[in-house]
């Protein structure tokens, strides 16, 4: 019967419902797309890494998974570690950002091709001069960009030469030694990768070169891939934080909106309630329901809009972002969202409680 | 203190409303007996208190000094949610206008008032003869403002006494219709006092209104006059 009552009213006023499960909606959607960004980028770095195929990572003193140092590495350390028993490649990188979180990454393509098996191009091939550069698939979709094409890269133009498949290392590649030119780094590495003949000896191999190298970020594959979770990037998760604070915030001051004007719209319904008996109990579970009714059908909207906002991600700005769907995070989200809402429920209600019946149906 | 067969018994009933710094005195010693099956009218001008013993009847609002008790219960001793549990049962009230939910239908503002009080919404027998007898058998599927004020008032009438409460108090139940329903609806409450022994208090200012009841009862500045 409630039910009935609560479904009656929020029909009733139709525009007021919408835009309430339309606030609850994006509130959710806010949170969904945003832990699906944060998942989604990290996802596609250690998918990035897993592509390279080295089985040791190893990044100069002082670096973590996520941040390359200011001081990189010396090539002569590449030299080193091929030399290391049972290593089959070791090659360098050197990355250099380019504004935003884009990076453009110099390569030794022979020798990542040894290591990685080469990139898959869907178009184009290799370096053919020293101004010639690689992007992923997403990039030049993104872009428009076409074998031949142009992009002006470090203030100079850089011709298209290949255009590969997602998933290896990096979005864009130069070649090595023209990077650590152009940057001033000459003989300089940012990251070298190890590949072993045997994936079972990653971890003594390990322990051997954390050894000889102590001041040096060394990882296994596994190790490194780990890394990218939300708990290791520098306030992410604080940033998480602040806007699900936020997101509660609207949810719950749009609730409390429309609740109020409900209560106050319907003194005289609630007047007559009370004069058949209800109590504050019947009259707070009619407006509580109502609310729930919101959120829940706020949050599945919002379920519904995430898939949209990763749609316009991927669509839109695929080349430098990533976003995931979450199905782990719906169930939290949701209760965040129900939370905000019935908190933005109970001053209406206080209200309706309190409100004079007589007041309502006397006059008039 | 009571006399034996009375179902309502009021004795030196005061009630003052406290509006900030002002006092008003809405009831000033109101002495009254009403039996089992009687049908009351009340008359009186404007601001003589009437609607005010009728809320303190239905326990709408707690009495300020003397004694009213309803079917045995003392309204002076009783808790807010012992008088929202009174309402549920004992008294059935019927306003002037507006009284219905607005985004309920008819059977479901009847339904309503059976869910409040915990009972099961099948209506029995006792129930169906009700609705025949207020004529709107037919119409029940239908929201408030699809119905004409006399039938939204049977409505009122038909949710006010679904509980079987002992008492029906009606707050100018006509005074907001036209004279064939206003007809209408007072023959049906004497109907319903007639056939079902149900007994009503009426407030009305209309003296052809009052004459529906057995007998009238004047008020004026918050007392009974006679
Ligand atoms: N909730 C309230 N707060 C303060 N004063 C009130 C309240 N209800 C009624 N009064 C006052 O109590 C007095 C009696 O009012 P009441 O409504 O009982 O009169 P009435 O006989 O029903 O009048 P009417 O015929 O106009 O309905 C009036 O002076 C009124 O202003
Ligand atoms: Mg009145």
């Amino acid at each position: 019967m409630i039910n009935k009552l609560v479904l009656e009213n929020l029909k009733h006023r139709p525009v007021r419902t919408m835009l309430s499960i339309f606030a609850i909606a994006i509130e959710v959607t806010m949170i969904l797309t945003l832990v699906g960004l944060s998942r989604g980028m990290l996802d596609e770095s250690a998918r990035r890494a897993r592509g390279v195929g080295a089985d040791i990572w190893i990044r100069p003193p002082g670096s973590s998974a996520i941040s390359f140092s200011s001081a990189p590495m010396s090539e002569g350390l590449v030299r080193f570690f091929s030399e290391q028993p049972h290593v089959t490649v070791a090659t360098g990188t050197i990355a250099q950002p380019i504004g935003g979180i884009d990076t453009v990454t110099g390569v030794d393509l022979e020798q990542f091709s040894r290591l990685s098996g080469g990139f898959r191009f869907l178009s184009g091939g290799p370096f053919q001069g020293q101004d010639d550069i690689l992007v992923d698939e997403r990039y030049a979709k993104q872009n428009g960009l076409k074998v031949g094409s142009y992009v002006k890269l470090l203030n100079k133009q850089w011709r298209i030469s290949g255009i590969f498949e997602s998933g290896k290392l990096a979005r864009m590649v130069m070649p090595l030694r023209r990077l650590q030119e152009l940057t001033g780094n000459t003989g300089k590495l940012t990251q070298i990768f190890v590949k072993l003949d045997d994936p079972k000896l990653t971890n003594d191999t390990l322990r051997l070169f954390k050894a000889k190298l102590p001041d040096y970020a060394i990882y296994s594959v596994e190790e490194f891939t780990s890394l990218f979770s939300v708990n290791n990037v520098p306030g992410l998760k604080q940033f998480i934080y602040v806007v699900i604070l936020i997101s509660v915030i609207v949810g719950f001051l749009v609730v409390f909106l429309s609740m109020y004007t409900a209560v106050l719209e319907r003194t005289r319904e609630i007047g007559i309630l009370k004069s058949l008996g209800a109590g504050p109990g019947y009259i707070l579970a009619i407006l509580v329901r109502e609310t729930l009714m919101l959120a829940a059908i706020g949050s599945l909207l919002g379920i519904a809009l995430s898939y949209g906002t990763r749609w316009l991600i991927l669509e839109f700005a695929g080349a430098t972002l990533t976003a995931m769907v979450t199905p782990d995070w719906w169930p939290t989200t949701t209760l965040i969202a129900v939370a905000g809402a019935v908190m933005g429920a109970l001053y209406p209600g206080w209200k309706a409680i309190k409100q004079d019946a007589l007041e309502a149906l006397s006059y008039e | 203190m009571s006399k034996s067969g009375s179902l309502i018994s009021i004795q030196g009933l005061g009630k003052v409303y406290r509006v900030g710094e002002v006092h008003v005195e809405a009831l000033r010693g109101v002495d009254l007996e009403v039996t089992a099956g009687e049908f009351v009218a009340i008359c009186g001008p404007s601001g003589s208190g009437k609607s005010t013993l009728f809320h303190i009847l239905g326990g709408l609002t707690p009495p300020s000094s003397g004694s009213v008790s309803i079917d045995g219960t003392d309204l002076a001793k009783m808790t807010d949610s012992g008088r929202t549990n009174m309402r549920k049962t004992k008294v059935g009230f019927v306003f002037q206008k507006y009284n219905l939910l607005p985004t309920l239908s008819a059977r479901d503002n009847i339904a309503i008032a059976r869910h409040i009080a915990g009972k099961p919404l099948e209506h029995d027998e006792w129930f169906a003869e009700v609705l025949d007898l207020l004529g709107i058998s037919g119409r029940l599927d239908h929201k408030p403002r699809a119905m004409s004020g006399g039938e939204q008032q049977r409505v009122a009438i038909a949710r006010a006494i679904v509980n079987h409460p002992a008492i029906l108090l009606a707050d100018e139940p006509t005074g907001n219709l036209d004279t064939k329903n206003s007809d209408t609806v007072l023959n049906v409450l004497r109907g319903l006092n007639e056939r079902l022994g149900q007994t009503i208090l009426m407030i009305t200012h209309n003296p052809e209104a009052a004459a529906y009841g057995h007998r009238t009862v004047n008020m004026r500045d918050g007392q009974i006059v006679y």
